[in-house]
Formats: structure tokens, C-alpha cells, sequence
């Protein structure tokens, strides 16, 4: 360990971190959440008053909207801006937890995301060019606890003992305008002890040298599960526009912090802890699972190199010969993909289009009987038409006739030629 | 004279004993419409029973529902057990009996708590305890039906009402819900209630309670007031406005509070004090008229002229005559 020497002068370096702060601002910080819970707890509801975004629209509605048979895990991204910063914020969602009537497994598929997630991203730092190291691993999750005022249910415990080593868990009381303060103080210290009793290991907030935010965080301790109420509708209470909830009775605002305790997670979540979530995530989980897969390796010969990845002592040269010709092989499939596509496409136009000239033929030759048909109705009238008149003429000429005759007949009586 | 008056008295005499199936008007005052007055004293001395049953995964307040609705301390909970009991792992069933008086009509309350009732991580046939439970109840009232030398009263212990708690999620029904009020809508008369409903507000509440109602619809749950059963036209105009305000969303509390002066029941937040009983807040008011002030004979009444018959149908032809299950030391009869 070296000494710590005092300099004579202004050397310059205390300026590193904002050279680190113009670095971080410049690529943008990413950060994955996931939420975790039974439908209708208010989920979607929370994100969106977190990141005062509309993650979850009328145009886009959240899982909650959508029926589902078993459980699933859903990914949305939003990229928000804000002072010149920039989030890529990415959402997982599990809609169906909890809903069946048998929930037995319902966490298999999380931990299986969860997995793969860590997975990806071994593979992706074991490569030879590694410039682009996305990092899409879970940092946080959220599990949203029924306010039932009487402790932990069956299904929260199983959960929670194992993802508590997989990711940082956060308990919540979600839609904490349930309880009243009593019964609210009542339940957390229940919460509390069954997590104790179970060994269940949250996600820990670190203590630091600074006495100030010791005790802030001593503070969130002692609140711990946070009870959370979320809104975005805006009400007016005694002339201010507050985010809340209106009730015959009153009004529950969510930035109130004698209401619930959302201020203190978002602050938690967001403006203070976020880095340190990720640090725990990439150091302590991570780190797990590497160990973990590695070892399995180790122990299981080479022939799992293949189905796990590039974990071999092979020579950079060789696997970057290797990851060039997945590379190549890679774009070919996508090439051939494109090109069937293509293919498709152009057989289905080029159907379309049959169909439709023989849709226009089918209707010319429809068009042509008609007008035959009215041709030759119009025909019948007119020969008909030509009857009557012949008829008719007949007709006349006989009335004529007749009327001749007895107008002869009368001249004659007249003239008294008949008596 | 007097043979004129005899037989003008005879004639009169029989004038009144004549009934006309018409509804004819009396000539003099008989006294029928006393046998109310009878009945009443009647029912005052010998008091009834009424048993309701509560189902709802745990934690959604219907120990203290019951108490609300019955103003003084008559669930499981406030017999002797603790608050935070563990959640059994298999569905139980319990049953705590009191007996009330109110204006000197005394009525024996037995509430029936289901412990454990979806509130595992499997729920398959977390109904069945309850379906049994129900028809062992059947069994015995039949089986004292059917004995020689009967019980001048027989004691009633069938379930006449049971309180199907939603939880509210605002979304829809979850599926446990559906499955466990389809098979049982057709055994015991179901009376579905949006549990603390407090949670949501009154938009919220409208949207769900339309949602709940349509998915009830679709699946074809007949839930208590059932419409085949209305009997005429004043009944079905009665029993279609209270069907429209189903489920009721309740909130229950044995906390009191002094609100404008008046003690009410309620519930205190840090925004607002909720009212139990008031009609805005929300429906606990209906609910309690509807179940205990008029049709409180009804659920009873239905329970023993249908689901009972139903059930009693059933096992006759069933065992193609009645024999009895077990054999006791009272006589039996072979019919």
C-alpha cells in the first residue's frame, strides 16, 4: 500500500470525476427493472408514476389488459432523457404470476430470464471483441406484496428464498391506501420477522463513512417494505396539483410522505442508490452465477464447452477465426432468411394480383349477362308491346266496324226500312 | 218470529264459514289476521337460526365484516385467536356459534370461517372441503327427517348464506374465483362481495363491479338473488334492483370514530376517515339491509325449499330409496 504524501502543488487531478461524469453522460446509463406480482396490484400503475412516463398506454396497454394462461416475462424499453442525461430504461414484466389456480413453479420462467440474462452476458464478456457489452442483466426487482394486513402468503415466501441470491429483491406493500397508519406499522414489523425467520436476504442498503446519509439510510431501514400508492392522474387539494387518488373521503397523494412511502423509494431507486444497485448486481449475483457455471465446466470436461460457450483455453487467434466464421455463418442465415421472405412476398403479390384480375374477369362476364339479360327482357316487353297494339288495333278496327253497323242500322230504322 | 230469526242467523252463519275461492268479503271480523301476531310470538320463543358462511383467501377482512355486520364480536378471531395465526395448509373448516338478541327475538348466529382457502401455492380443489362440509350438513337434516320418532324442532345447521370475498384487484375475477362459485352456486346460496373496497375509487369501483358482473354472466353463475326463483312480479322488480347493485364493495370496521359529531364506524387514514355506514363511502349499508332486513327469512327459506330438495332428490334417487348411512341407535326408517 503506498503512503499518502501531500503535493506542494495544484496537480489537477481532482478534476477525474467529471472527466468519468462527461464519459458516463456521453454513453448514456442503462438500468433494467423487473416487477414482480399478482395481477391488479397496481404494477403498471407504479412504473408509470415512477418514470413519469406512460410505459403502459391506451395505445399500448400493460399485461394486466391481456389475458394469459401461464406466466410470462415481458420486455418494454423506454429511452428518457432528462438534463442532458440519458436512461435506457428497460422494463420486465411478469403478468400471469400468481393468477393460476395451481401456482406451483410460476417462478421457474423468471429464474429462467433471470439465467439467461447472466448468460448472455458471460458469453458476450468472454469474447475476443468485446466493444459492444450490452448489459441487459436484471439490476433490481420489485416484489409487490398484497396488503392483507396479516403477513406473508405462502407463494411470496417460496419466491422470494430463491431470487433472493439471483437479484436484488425489494419488497414493496403495494396499494398501501388499504391500511390505515396502525395497521400498516403492524404488518411491515410482521413482514419483517417472517423474512428473518425465512433467511431471506433483500437487498441491503450500504452503509457509508458519511454520518448524514447513514442516517438516512437508517431511516428507509426502519420502513422497510415500503408501502407504495401509484397514480399519474393530478387532483387539486387546497390549490396545489398534487399526483393521487380521489376518494369520497379524501384525497390520498402519492408525493406525500405521511400518506406512503413512494417519495422514498423513488428517491432510493433513482436518485441515490441506482449505481449501487448495479454495482451489487454485476458484483455479488454475477459474480455468483459466473462461479457457479464455471465450476460446473471445470468439473464436466470439455464437451460442455460447446453448449456453453467459448470457455476454452484456446488461442485468441484461433477463436477469433472462430467467431468470424459465426459471424459469416450468422449473416448467410440472415441473408437466406431475408431472401425467402423476399420470395414469399413476391408469390403472395403475385397471387393477389392473379386473384384480382380474375375477380375483375369474373365481374366483366357477370356485367355482360346482365346486359343480355336486360337485352332480351326489354325484347319480350316489345314483342309484347307489339301484341297488344296488333290487338288493340284489331280491336278498334272491329268496334269500328260495329259501330258502322249499327249506325247503318239506326239510318235504316230511321228511315223506316225496318218496322 | 224467533224461527225467522234462526234461520236469518243461520243464514248468516253461513254466509261468513262460505269461502268463495274469489277472495270474498267478510261480512264480520273472524280474527285470521291475528295468526301473525301467533307466529310472532311464536318465533320470539322458540328464536331461529341462521348460519352464514365466509370464503375469501386470507386477509381480506371478513372476521371483521362479520362483526360489522352483526355489531358485536361473533367470528373466529375474536374467539380466542391471535391475529397473526400461520395460514393452515389445507383448507379448514371452522365454526363459532352465538346467540343474539335483539327486541326480544332471540336468533343463534353460527358463522363458518374457511381458513386457508386460496391462499396456498396450489389451489387445485381448495373447494372441496367446503362442498363437503355443506352436504354433510344436508346429511343431517335429512337423516333427522327421515327417522321414525322425530325431533320436534330439528336443528338447522345447513349453511343458509355464503359471503364469496373478491379480492380488489380491479381488473376481473381470477380464475379460483370463477371455479369455486360455479360449483358451488348450485348447493348453497351465494352472496359475492368485493372485499375492502376502499382500495379503489369510485370510478374504479363502477368499472370493476360491471366487470365482475359480466364475467359472472358469461360463465353462467347464478348467484343469490337467483332470478328463477322470483316469484312474482313485485319480487323480480325488488330482487333486479338489488342484482344491479351486486357485488356490493364493502368495507368493514369495529373501530369507532366521532365524525361531525356523530360516533360512526369507520376507518382512519391519514387522508380521511372512511364512514362504514355511509351510502357514499360504500355499500356495507346495502349489504346489511339486504341480508338481514329483508331477506334474511328468504336465504333460509330458499336453502331448505331448493338447494335442500335438490340435494334430498339427489340421494333418494341416488339409493333408489333411502337407507341409512350409518346405522344409529335411534330408529331408522326403510322407506
Amino acid at each position: 500500500m503506498g503512503q499518502q504524501k501531500n503535493l506542494d502543488g495544484y496537480v489537477g487531478f481532482a478534476s477525474l470525476p467529471n472527466q468519468v461524469y462527461r464519459k458516463s453522460v456521453k454513453r448514456g446509463f442503462e438500468f433494467t427493472l423487473m416487477v414482480v406480482g399478482e395481477s391488479g396490484l397496481g404494477k403498471s400503475t407504479l412504473i408509470n408514476s415512477l418514470f413519469l412516463t406512460d410505459l403502459y398506454s391506451t395505445e399500448y396497454p400493460g399485461p394486466s389488459h391481456r389475458i394469459k394462461k401461464t406466466v410470462q416475462v415481458e420486455q418494454s424499453k423506454v429511452l428518457i432523457k432528462e438534463g442532458g442525461v440519458q436512461l435506457l430504461l428497460t422494463i420486465v414484466d411478469t403478468p400471469g404470476f400468481g393468477d393460476a389456480v395451481d401456482n406451483s413453479n410460476c417462478w421457474q420462467p423468471i429464474i429462467d430470464h433471470i439465467d439467461s440474462k447472466f448468460e448472455d452476458y458471460l458469453n458476450s464478456e468472454s469474447r475476443v471483441n468485446r466493444r459492444q457489452m450490452p448489459d441487459s442483466r436484471i439490476h433490481c426487482c420489485l416484489y409487490f406484496i398484497a396488503p392483507s394486513g396479516h403477513g406473508l402468503k405462502p407463494l411470496d415466501i417460496e419466491f422470494m428464498k430463491r431470487l433472493h441470491e439471483k437479484v436484488n429483491v425489494i419488497p414493496l406493500i403495494a396499494k398501501a391506501d388499504t391500511l390505515t397508519p396502525e395497521e400498516c406499522q403492524q404488518f411491515k414489523k410482521q413482514i419483517m420477522r417472517e423474512i428473518q425467520e425465512h433467511k431471506i436476504k433483500i437487498y441491503e442498503f450500504p452503509e457509508t463513512d458519511d454520518e448524514e446519509e447513514n442516517r438516512l439510510v437508517k431511516k428507509i431501514k426502519d420502513k422497510l417494505p415500503l408501502a407504495v400508492v401509484g397514480s399519474n392522474t393530478i387532483i387539486e387539494v387546497n390549490g396545489k396539483r398534487v399526483r393521487g387518488r380521489q376518494y369520497p373521503w379524501g384525497v390520498a397523494e402519492v408525493e406525500n410522505s405521511d400518506h406512503c412511502d413512494f417519495t422514498i423509494l423513488r428517491d432510493m431507486l433513482i436518485r441515490t442508490h441506482m449505481q449501487d444497485l448495479k454495482d451489487v448486481t454485476n458484483n455479488v449475483h454475477y459474480e455468483n452465477y459466473r462461479s457457479r457455471k464455471l465450476a460446473a465446466v471445470t468439473y464436466n470436461g470439455v464437451d460442455n464447452n460447446k453448449a456453453k460457450g467459448q470457455l476454452s483455453t484456446k488461442s485468441p487467434l484461433a477463436q477469433m477465426e472462430e467467431e468470424r466464421r459465426e459471424h459469416v455463418a450468422k449473416m448467410k442465415k440472415m441473408e437466406m432468411e431475408m431472401e425467402q421472405v423476399f420470395e414469399m412476398k413476391v408469390k403472395e403479390k403475385v397471387q393477389k394480383l392473379k386473384d384480382s384480375e380474375a375477380e375483375l374477369q369474373r365481374r366483366h362476364e357477370q356485367m355482360k349477362k346482365n346486359l343480355e339479360a336486360q337485352h332480351k327482357e326489354l325484347e319480350e316487353k316489345r314483342r309484347v308491346f307489339e301484341d297488344e297494339r296488333s290487338n288493340w288495333e284489331l280491336q278498334q278496327r272491329l268496334e269500328q266496324q260495329k259501330m258502322e253497323a249499327s249506325r247503318t242500322l239506326e239510318k235504316n230504322k230511321k228511315k223506316g226500312k225496318i218496322f | 218470529m224467533t224461527k225467522q230469526h234462526e234461520n236469518h242467523r243461520d243464514m248468516n252463519f253461513s254466509h261468513t264459514v262460505l269461502k268463495q275461492s274469489g277472495g270474498s268479503t267478510l261480512l264480520g271480523y273472524i280474527g285470521i289476521d291475528t295468526i301473525i301476531e301467533q307466529m310472532r310470538k311464536k318465533t320470539m320463543k322458540t328464536g331461529f337460526d341462521f348460519n352464514i358462511m365466509v370464503v375469501g383467501p386470507s386477509g381480506l377482512g371478513k372476521s371483521t365484516l362479520v362483526n360489522t355486520l352483526f355489531k358485536s364480536q361473533v367470528s373466529r378471531k375474536s374467539a380466542g385467536w391471535s391475529r397473526d395465526e400461520k395460514i393452515p395448509k389445507t383448507v379448514e373448516i371452522k365454526s363459532v356459534s352465538h346467540v343474539i338478541e335483539e327486541g326480544g327475538v332471540k336468533m343463534k348466529l353460527t358463522v363458518v370461517d374457511t381458513p386457508g382457502f386460496g391462499d396456498q401455492i396450489n389451489n387445485d380443489n381448495c373447494w372441496e372441503p367446503i362442498s363437503k362440509y355443506i352436504n354433510e350438513q344436508f346429511e343431517k337434516f335429512l337423516k333427522e327427517e327421515v327417522n321414525i320418532t322425530r325431533k320436534k324442532r330439528i336443528p338447522d345447521t345447513r349453511v343458509h348464506c355464503c359471503l364469496y370475498f373478491i379480492p380488489p384487484t380491479g381488473h376481473s375475477l381470477r380464475q379460483l374465483d370463477v371455479e369455486f362459485m360455479k360449483r358451488l352456486s348450485h348447493s348453497v346460496n351465494i352472496i359475492p362481495v368485493i372485499a375492502k373496497s376502499d382500495t379503489m375509487t369510485v370510478e374504479e369501483r363502477q368499472e370493476f363491479k360491471q366487470r365482475v358482473r359480466k364475467e359472472l354472466e358469461m360463465n353462467g353463475i347464478e348467484f343469490y338473488p337467483q332470478k328463477e326463483f322470483d316469484d312474482d312480479i313485485e319480487d323480480k322488480s325488488d330482487n333486479d334492483k338489488i342484482r344491479e347493485m351486486m357485488p356490493f364493495a364493502v368495507v368493514g370496521s369495529d373501530k369507532e370514530y366521532q365524525v361531525n359529531g356523530k360516533r360512526v364506524l369507520g376507518r382512519k387514514t391519514a387522508w380521511g376517515i372512511i364512514e362504514v355506514e355511509n351510502p357514499n363511502h360504500c355499500e356495507f349499508a346495502q349489504l346489511r339491509d339486504f341480508l338481514i332486513r329483508s331477506h334474511l327469512q328468504d336465504l333460509k327459506e330458499v336453502t331448505h325449499n331448493i338447494h335442500y330438495e335438490t340435494y334430498r332428490a339427489k340421494r333418494l334417487n341416488d339409493n333408489g330409496g333411502l337407507h341409512p348411512i350409518t346405522s344409529n341407535d335411534t330408529q331408522e326408517s326403510n322407506l
